[in-house]
């Protein structure tokens, strides 16, 4: 390692307050980047499940209900 | 050639392969970045002229590397979805759009924060930087006019002319640095003739130069296959996987 301390690699002989940054906002950028389609996806199967066993039910509901 | 051409134009292949395909590449993907990122942070001495300000340039250049690239992907799909009016390629297209933006906009904002202690400004208007800020729009249009339609085919056609047309700002990206002396410095990896970086600068580099384009793969896929689900949502096929997820 080139640094000798943690504290070291932290400011980086002044520059820490610059780099880290920018490494911190790009980490956040590729989480949301990799996490959101992940989410978004297992919401439209859900829905889709969700829509499929309505479909299923509705119409035995229906007509039980008006015997 | 064309059974594979055929393939891609069909939405459950299409998407299991992604699957598959994001399987192992999301992983090695990941892994990648995180050893690229520790080997560039840590490993590495810092520059000789800007210290250890340098140290964004592990990150700072694969994103606008890709970015350009990502830039041709999406153009390209726009082009064979106008030409053969071919769906898939309409959802690579609009699934590159977003990834792009966000790749621009690391490379634009880690950009800035790097010009602080190296230029001693967060922004000027060189060359360089307003085509890649073009660039940032140009994305951000793709992704916003596609939502300003309600007829999904007007919308797919006006977001293809649209990338297709912006494409001029690629070359005028790649020359700024030669064109427009200013601000950003000119390229230090070259193919032909050598490069001017150090090696031990160089591997890292390169290494984060390949998992972003890597990454840029993931994100598409990620985002085709929820695209693909979403259009075949009435099919068969796509019941079946929705009701095989939905059971505990």
């Amino acid at each position: 390692m080139y640094f000798d301390s943690l504290q070291a690699a932290l400011e980086m002989q002044g520059h820490g307050m610059f780099v880290w940054p920018a490494y911190s906002v790009t980490i956040a950028v590729i989480a949301l980047l990799v996490i959101t389609p992940l989410l978004r996806r297992r919401k439209v199967l859900r829905q889709l499940e969700a829509q499929a066993r309505r479909a299923q039910g509705a119409p035995a509901g229906r007509a039980g209900g008006e015997r | 050639m064309w059974p594979i051409f055929h393939k891609l134009g069909s939405p459950p292949w299409l998407y299991a392969i992604a699957g598959s395909i994001l399987r192992w590449l999301l992983p090695i993907t990941l892994l990648a970045l995180v050893t690229g990122a520790v080997w560039g942070l840590l490993f590495t001495q810092p520059e000789r002229i800007q210290g250890n300000s340098y140290r964004i340039i592990y990150i700072h250049v694969p994103a606008a590397v890709v970015a350009l690239a990502g830039y041709y992907v999406m153009a390209l799909a726009g082009a064979v979805s106008l030409i053969w009016r071919m769906k898939m390629a309409d959802v690579a297209m609009k699934a590159a759009a977003p990834v792009g933006a966000a790749f621009t906009f690391i490379a634009l904002f880690t950009g800035a924060i790097w010009g602080k202690p190296t230029w001693g400004t967060w922004w000027v208007w060189d060359a360089r930087i307003t085509s890649m800020l073009i660039l940032f729009f140009l994305y951000l249009g793709v992704v916003a006019l596609y939502e300003a339609f309600d007829n999904k085919e007007a919308a797919s056609k006006a977001c293809a002319v649209l990338s297709l047309v912006g494409m001029v700002n690629i070359p005028i990206i790649y020359k700024s640095v030669d064109w427009w002396y200013a601000l950003h410095q000119g390229a230090t990896i070259k193919f032909t003739g050598e490069s001017s970086i150090d090696s031990s600068m160089m591997y890292p580099l390169l290494l984060m130069i390949g998992a972003f384009y890597a990454l840029f793969t993931c994100c598409l896929l990620l985002n085709m296959r929820v695209e693909i689900l979403q259009r075949e949502s009435r099919t068969q096929w796509v019941k079946k996987l929705a009701t095989k997820a939905g059971r505990p």
